[in-house]
């Protein structure tokens, strides 16, 4: 019996230990990373000079509806008469007619601006993040049309299921306050 | 202008210049569309959900372990499932977290953001000091599988041993990517968030239908066979300061609760005459205790040669095989991935150096890994064949989930509350 008792408070005396001991080292990292700046939450985005418009976001996000859209860099762009992004490489004559476009929703929108240019922005409520338009624009044209995760509706899954299929690996983690990498004409031109 | 649209498509692979069409000087004053590019989540959720875990564990362990009541505990249930899991989605969760902490400790340039730290540290210090409170009530997945539970079936008890070996190996596994910076697959193959966000792949969504379809008849098989994190709170929890007891006073061994909990954690006492005895106990223990090392040793060696098996997880690995196998013509075609890289113009020994060193450090993290299911196997033997000495009924408060089912079973409860309509006890008597 005097034994038992012993043990108990042994067993009694360790566990005070460990739970002091977890309390000290729990505190010290919450304080530790509450101090620490780079302890920024981060949030997944797609870096438009790795990806190469392969398409697999369109499908590979948690939503039904990807959240990455097609973004357009306009200072980028060239206002081309006949966009490469919005038009199907392989069209019949130069028209902008319904079976020579390749958005599949018809999210490009085209209007003039002043001869010979030409405007296009995409209807982000219709796009499907299928990257045709970008894999276009950067094969034949300035590259100005890009993909995106949109904040406004990404759920930031812990592991985004598009990264993890991304075969560019152009899907990473930056940190919430600068949630964009957008590209830009002069990262470009440098 | 035709003919910038139509140069021959391999030209433009390797030639293109940055930009082909300069844009244009405006002369009608055209300016930019302003394209609005909405924040993520403001970062006040993330403090209100930091606050919001600590509140609900709170209440948790008061409820429980003060007032011994389940009512309010299945509301914060409710409560929880609903914020933690519907409305932010389940990202990011306890379970998750520790890859991610794994990863900031292994893997080189990932700094661990202060809320995936709490949600990851919190419930581990709570188990310390109140069992697992986190598990009870505040967990969503845990929720979602607590909620939907019927009346429970038992699983065999060689059956539940056998079974709860998968959250060592798991946890395990998803330490082993993280800390490689590959992938995090715990939250790849959690089967809730589907659920939570209903919507998502066709696999998912079978494989958690069937999960929730199991809880409704098992008591919550996630956290008893999968959960990895899990795994911690049960170390946690066994050095808990104020734990679950079954009997609010003292235990009289009326045996009526002994079927009470759903998920196997009570602990039975053993009668004398089917105790072994001290010696041959001793026997056996020496035997299992020369088997630990060499099991650890065992499973040290087989994770290393595994380890160009589990590299090939990593997609840098996995490109870099296929840009091998493509140049030196034992395949042929292109993968998206072998594509993506040409198109990016990185050379080739660049990716070959960069898959070298992943598969470098995979050696190592093997290695380890295999020791680590070694040791998980060996205390395994270890505890089955030591696990026998309780005079009374009891919660094991490593398996307890701190439910408090177990509270009205107990006849010096003496309370009615508990006794729901009134043959709640009755009706479970064997
Ligand atoms: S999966 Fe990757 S490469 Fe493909 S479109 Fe999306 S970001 Fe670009
Ligand atoms: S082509 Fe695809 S990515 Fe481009 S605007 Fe249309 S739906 Fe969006
Ligand atoms: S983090 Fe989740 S919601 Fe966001 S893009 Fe990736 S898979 Fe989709
Ligand atoms: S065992 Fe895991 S899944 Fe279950 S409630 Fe606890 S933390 Fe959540
Ligand atoms: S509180 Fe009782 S019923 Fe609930 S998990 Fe613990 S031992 Fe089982």
């Amino acid at each position: 019996m005097a034994a038992a008792e012993n043990k108990k408070t042994r067993r009694e005396f360790i566990a005070d230990g460990i739970r002091t001991g977890g309390l000290i080292i729990a505190s010290g990292a919450i304080g530790a990373l509450a101090a620490s700046s780079h302890a920024e939450d981060t949030v997944w985005q797609i870096d438009p000079y790795k990806c190469t418009n392969c398409g697999l976001c369109a499908t590979s996000c948690v939503l039904d509806q990807s959240t990455v859209k097609c973004m357009h860099a306009f200072a980028m762009c060239g206002y081309c008469n006949l966009c490469s992004g919005m038009l199907r490489p392989e069209r019949v004559g130069n028209t902008i007619e319904a079976e020579n476009v390749q958005c599949p929703t018809f999210a490009i929108q085209r209007s003039y601006v002043e001869n010979p240019y030409f405007q296009y922005v995409i209807d982000e409520n219709l796009c499907i993040g299928c990257a045709k338009c970008s894999k276009g624009c950067d094969a034949f044209g300035n590259g100005s049309l890009f993909m995106q995760i949109r904040h406004d509706r990404c759920l930031n899954c812990n592991q985004c299921s598009i990264a993890e299929v991304c075969p560019a690996q152009a899907i990473v983690r930056v940190p919430a306050g600068k949630p964009y990498l957008l590209k830009s004409k002069i990262k470009q031109d440098g | 202008m035709f003919q910038k649209f139509t140069p021959p498509f391999f030209l433009l692979q390797i030639t293109t210049p940055p930009q082909k069409n300069p844009p244009p000087d405006f002369t009608t004053g055209y300016q930019y569309p302003v394209t609005i590019n909405p924040p993520p989540r403001a970062e006040l959720f993330t403090r209100i959900d930091m606050v919001m875990l600590a509140v609900l564990m709170l209440m948790t362990a008061y409820f429980i372990l003060y007032k011994r009541s389940r009512r309010e505990v299945r509301l914060i249930s409710l409560f929880s499932l609903l914020y933690f899991g519907f409305y932010r989605h389940g990202c990011v969760c306890s379970v998750g977290s520790l890859q991610n902490v794994a990863m900031a400790i292994f893997h080189n340039g990932y700094a661990l953001p202060l809320s995936v730290g709490v949600f990851f540290i919190l419930p581990l210090l709570f188990a310390l000091f109140f069992g697992r409170v986190f598990c009870a009530a505040v967990c969503p997945l845990g929720a979602a599988q607590d909620l939907i539970l019927q009346k429970a079936r038992r699983v065999p008890v060689w059956m539940d041993e056998t079974l709860s070996v998968i959250p060592y190996i798991y946890l395990g596994l998803g330490t082993l990517f993280a800390a490689t910076g590959t992938v995090f697959i715990i939250c790849e193959y959690d089967p809730f968030v589907a659920f939570f966000r209903l919507s998502g792949g066709a696999m998912m969504v079978t494989f958690g239908i069937l999960i929730l379809f199991l809880s409704t008849f098992i008591g919550r098989p996630y956290c008893r066979y999968l959960c990895p994190y899990g795994v911690l709170l049960r170390w946690a929890a066994a050095w808990s300061k104020w734990k679950v007891h079954v009997a609010p006073e003292k235990c009289i061994q009326c045996h009526l609760c002994a079927e009470s909990c759903p998920f196997n954690a009570m602990r039975m006492p053993v009668p004398d005459e089917v105790r072994p005895s001290r010696k041959s106990t001793r026997a056996v223990l020496s035997r299992v205790l020369w088997l630990i090392p060499f099991l650890a040793i065992l499973g040290g060696v087989t994770g290393r040669l595994a380890s160009p098996l589990l590299s090939h997880v990593d997609i840098t690995v996995q490109t870099a095989d296929r840009v091998w196998k493509e140049r030196h013509g034992l395949v042929h075609g292109e993968t998206l991935e072998s594509q993506a890289h040409r198109a990016n113009q990185i050379p080739d020994d660049l990716l070959y150096a960069k898959a070298a060193k992943i598969r470098r450090t995979y050696t190592l993290y093997t290695t380890i890994f295999g020791v680590w299911l070694g040791l998980v196997f060996g205390l395994k033997l270890f505890f089955i064949t030591t696990r026998h000495r309780w005079d009374d009924y009891d919660a094991d408060p490593a398996a307890c989930l701190a439910c408090g089912r177990c509270f009205g079973y107990c006849p010096s409860e003496a309370n009615e509350k508990y006794a729901e309509g009134g043959v709640y006890i009755k009706g479970n008597l064997k």
